[in-house]
């Protein structure tokens, strides 16, 4: 039996931590439920600000769709929050009067933004800026009226209100002190962060305090305790937030400020966990991510029964998001008594550094305009380093400790493999450069995909770039991800799959006059992909060219050393009968093949065959019933499979026969490189499905999908692309995985390669998330094979090609 | 060198393709060109024997199916970082026929 884990609240903390659950591989521990008050699935909130600037869309800030909960087996109640915590029962309800039991509870409900208690803050148009609905209705504002005043001029409130400026409103930022930011910043930062708002367009009143708000049944204005006022269509309170923990608190659950938890994220009842914005823990609330995150680690670690995480409080740092403007902050940036601070100023640049030091240690960091070094000083404050070496130099940034050093990429250069440059999801240079190299990466798009570095936040995209540029050397900025096909041209593959489709190309004399190939005509490397792409892209028109392909797929039989040639019959699903395989074997005896093999694929390979007596051979084998068996191409090859429900004890589906329908749908179709499918029907994986392109492993419930495996070289095994509970689902999964395969992959990348290269979540965007463009796929899938699946060895056997198999006998 | 030998029509050779001829003592593939031009080398690659005539032509070269050497066909060297020569023969076309020039079959004692 699968413990229950519930998880009240679907934000930021809370799911990061089935995340690392996840990763952990323990989420089958648990049969996992989530509750959240929002209509949405999890999303980046941090992003609001960037979407609210019209940077970015809500689309792109979501961060689990509606499938990642189902793949995961997750039950989701979206717009359903929770109402009570029954701890004696060991269950919680929602508000909707769902009842669901618990064996261990997990509360991320972060917090709500304080609206400060002055008459009028319940009008219309008094809004916090917390959620999508608060972005919502901004932006709707924003396209009705033109005021809007921000009460609060910390982080949060410069962010709505360069939000609300670039939708065109007139913004006016009241603050109750002199100092904006003032918890992350110090007098100088500040007035240079006013002074650059300010000529962006926005407006300040400091040291102002809110009295009342105006207005009958929607706000008309703001009353401050001097007695002025301004007009306003749109207030935003941002003057801090406020843990939520009341159903906690209800439910017995100790709290102070916070909900109090340990070092293992646990709160007084043992079976309840806390983490996030609602939590306090050694007396501290934290309102930034990479805490939270922090925490979501070891939550998820004592969950999955390890327990040797620990969580032990977070050092944070900060950043503005706001185009155009570099700030940094971390640590206790105002010097105490007995500190020694360090500054530098450069009012014609705008540049603004200072360090507070304590026993020769930094405390704390303040950086306006170049926030380059940042990262080193925020190193070096969490690692307590002695600086006394290098105190000198220090505020002239890493570059200048040694005698080299020019520019941003020598000063990423220079940052230490453990330099933390995510701070959100806590990647450091170290492992964006393993990732980079290891994985060939070019883009910033594929490193946020491999390593998640700025990926959250996204203000430390600029290093990520700079060591990307570092790392992958002159190359990047000259061309970043262009790379020619090959000799006989300057475009890369992308351009020409773009081409034939765009320009409706369709031959391959089309191709080289409107692509300018140097080439009369081309070369063995270029000439099959043309060939391919041609084919795949116009299945109905594109007349297939022999002579540009390799002679494999020319003579449809394998070359092998000595220039003979061996022949693979088509099993489908690796099922034959006692007359398949006597005609086989009467092939062998009548053609004289020296040693037959089964293959790795459950397939019969017969080798050594003379390339004259591939005709005749293949009228036999075609007349025995069997079709080719594609051993020889870049083609879908074999569908291995496993006993199954019919004979085996594990077996929950009929493997073989599914096996069947995938090959019976699949077989004779050309593909970027060679392409092999699997079946399995149960978890043991007899069929080895997960070292395959498409896998399947047939589960109780259904048949899990698996994609991007890999034998051959470098092993790779697959990605789970999701759960399906019918076998025309799966049919239909495969058709319109392997169709878009067929058209995006570069010709010779096999799918594991190209998953990488693209990423998961655009294969799932373009086959979980869009269902009527899975089905466009699984179409043209079905439209390409009515043309593929006639079989080459019937069609050779009667005379098509014939010159190709017969040499021309001289008598000198 | 002796005379030109007639071995087959220049339209039972694919454009781009080769056939096999079969002589005596050896195989010699016979390529067409884009340009119908005819090229005659033996089928058999300096690196380790790959039979030429089955590689994919382009220009006038030729790259071995199994190591993937490109040979030049009116040489027969192979071009690039590799090294390494095979027979070719003179070829050309007459009258829709391919001619080749084979060496003087030695009179057999
Ligand atoms: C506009 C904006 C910009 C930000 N920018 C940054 C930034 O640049 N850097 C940074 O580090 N941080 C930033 N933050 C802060 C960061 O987003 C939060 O620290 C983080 O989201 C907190 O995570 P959480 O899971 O604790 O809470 P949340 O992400 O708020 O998730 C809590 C969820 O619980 C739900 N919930 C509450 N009660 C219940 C209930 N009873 N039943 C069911 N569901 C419930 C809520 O609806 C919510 O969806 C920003 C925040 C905002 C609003
Ligand atoms: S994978 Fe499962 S069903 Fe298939 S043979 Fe193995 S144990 Fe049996
Ligand atoms: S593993 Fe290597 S040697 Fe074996 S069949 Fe494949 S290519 Fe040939
Ligand atoms: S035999 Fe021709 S390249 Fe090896």
């Amino acid at each position: 039996m699968k413990e229950k884990l519930v998880l009240i609240g679907n934000g930021m903390a809370g799911i990061r931590t089935l995340e690392e659950l996840f990763k952990l591989e323990e989420a089958d521990k648990y049969e996992i439920t989530v509750f959240g008050d929002e209509p949405h699935p999890n999303y980046n909130r941090i992003m609001l600000s960037p979407v609210l600037a019209g940077e970015k869309t809500i689309d792109d800030i979501i961060l689990n769709s509606h499938e990642w909960y189902a793949e995961n087996c997750i039950t989701l109640h979206t717009g359903d929050p929770v109402v009570e915590i029954d701890r004696v029962g060991r269950q919680v309800k929602s508000a909707a009067g769902k009842s669901v039991a618990y064996d261990r509870l997990l509360i991320a409900t972060g917090s709500t933004p304080f609206i400060i208690p002055v008459p009028g803050s319940d009008l219309d148009g008094v809004i916090g800026f917390r959620d999508i609905k608060d972005v919502e209705i901004m932006l709707e504002t924003a396209s009705n009226y033109k005021k809007a005043v921000v009460i609060g001029g910390g982080l949060l409130g410069l962010e709505a209100a360069n939000g609300l400026m670039k939708n065109g409103m007139d913004v006016t930022v009241v603050h109750l002190m002199d100092i904006l930011m003032e918890r992350q910043l110090d007098k100088p930062a500040a007035n240079l962060l006013k002074a650059s708002l300010e000529q962006k367009g926005m407006n300040f009143l400091m040291e102002a305090q809110t009295a009342s708000i105006v207005g009958e049944k929607r706000v008309t204005g703001v009353k401050f305790a001097g007695g002025s006022n301004i007009d306003a269509d749109l207030v935003v309170m941002a003057v801090g937030i406020r843990p939520s923990f009341a159903l906690a608190e209800q439910a017995g659950i100790h709290c102070e400020r916070g909900i109090v938890v340990n070092d293992t994220m646990q709160t007084f009842d043992p079976k309840i966990y806390a983490v996030g914005e609602c939590v306090q823990h050694r007396g501290n609330c934290y309102g930034l991510v990479a805490p939270l995150f922090e925490q979501a680690k070891v939550c998820a670690n004592h969950l999955a029964h390890l327990g040797y995480g620990r969580y032990e409080g977070s050092v944070t740092s900060t950043k503005l998001k706001v185009t155009g403007i570099d700030l940094f902050s971390a640590g206790e940036f105002n010097e105490e008594e007995g500190d020694e601070t360090l500054v530098m100023q450069d009012p014609a640049q705008g540049v603004y550094k200072k360090l507070v030091i304590r026993d020769n240690q930094i405390k704390g960091a303040v950086m306006y305009g170049d926030t380059m070094d940042g990262t080193w000083y925020f190193q070096l404050l969490r690692e307590g380093t002695d600086i006394s070496g290098f105190r000198s130099t220090i505020l002239f940034g890493q570059h200048d400790l040694g005698d080299a050093g020019h520019g941003d990429g020598a000063r990423v250069a220079n940052l230490s493999d453990d330099a933390e440059i995510c701070g959100c999801n806590g990647v450091c240079k170290g492992d964006i450069v393993n990732a980079i190299t290891t994985k060939g990466l070019f883009t910033l798009d594929e490193v946020r995909a491999h390593t998640k570095a700025s990926a959250s936040c996204g203000s430390c995209t600029g290093l990520v770039e700079s060591i990307l540029a570092s790392t992958v050397g002159e190359g990047y900025s000259a061309a970043p991800s262009k790379k020619p096909m090959c000799g006989c041209t300057e475009h890369s593959h992308d351009e020409v799959i773009e081409a034939i489709q765009n320009e409706e190309l369709k031959s391959m004399r089309q191709l080289f006059d409107y692509l300018n190939w140097k080439t009369p005509d081309g070369c063995a490397s270029c000439r099959p992909a043309l060939n391919y792409y041609l084919l795949a892209r116009w299945p109905e028109e594109y007349q297939d060219d022999a002579q540009s392909r390799f002679i494999n797929e020319r003579a449809h039989g394998n070359i092998q050393k000595d220039g003979t040639y061996s022949v693979v019959p088509r099993m489908f699903g690796g099922l034959c009968t006692p007359k398949d395989l006597r005609a086989i074997a009467d092939v062998c005896d009548k053609f004289d093949v020296p040693e037959m093999k089964v293959t790795g694929g459950q397939r019969i390979d017969l080798f050594g065959v003379k390339k004259e007596d591939l005709p005749p051979m293949w009228k036999d084998l075609s007349a025995a019933g069997f079709v080719s068996g594609h051993a020889y191409g870049k083609a879908m090859r074999t569908v291995k499979t496993c006993a199954g429900k019919t004979w085996c004890r594990f077996g929950t589906q009929n493997s073989t026969g599914l096996g069947v329908q995938l090959e019976e749908l699949t077989w004779g179709s050309w593909m970027p490189h060679k392409f092999k499918l699997a079946v399995s029907g149960c978890p043991r994986n007899c069929a080895e499905a997960t070292i395959k392109d498409f896998g399947v492993v047939c589960v109780d419930s259904g048949y899990e999908l698996h994609v991007g495996g890999n034998g051959g070289i470098k092993v790779r095994v697959t990605d789970l692309l999701c759960r399906v509970e019918t076998e025309e689902e799966v049919l239909e999964y495969c058709g319109a995985f392997t169709q878009l395969y067929r058209e995006e992959a570069h010709y010779l990348e096999r799918t594991a390669p190209w998953v990488e290269r693209v990423g998961l979540n655009h294969i799932k965007a373009c086959i979980l998330e869009d269902e009527a463009g899975r089905k466009a796929l699984h179409e043209r899938f079905k439209l390409g094979q009515k043309y593929a699946q006639i079989d080459p060895w019937k069609a050779r056997a009667d005379g098509a090609e014939a010159n190709e198999f017969t040499p021309i006998e001289l008598a000198v | 060198m002796s005379e030109w030998i007639e071995v087959v029509e220049l339209t039972q050779i694919p454009v781009l393709g080769s056939r096999v001829i079969k002589t005596r003592d050896m195989d010699i593939a016979v390529f067409r060109g884009s340009d119908d031009q005819v090229y005659a080398i033996r089928d058999a690659c300096p690196h380790k024997n790959g039979p030429l005539s089955q590689g994919i032509m382009h220009g006038s070269s030729v790259t071995c199916p199994l190591h993937n050497w490109k040979i030049d066909l009116n040489s027969g060297e192979a071009l690039g970082p590799d090294e390494g020569c095979a027979n070719v023969f003179p070829a050309r076309v007459e009258g829709g026929k391919v001619l080749l020039q084979l060496p003087q079959v030695e009179a057999v004692a």
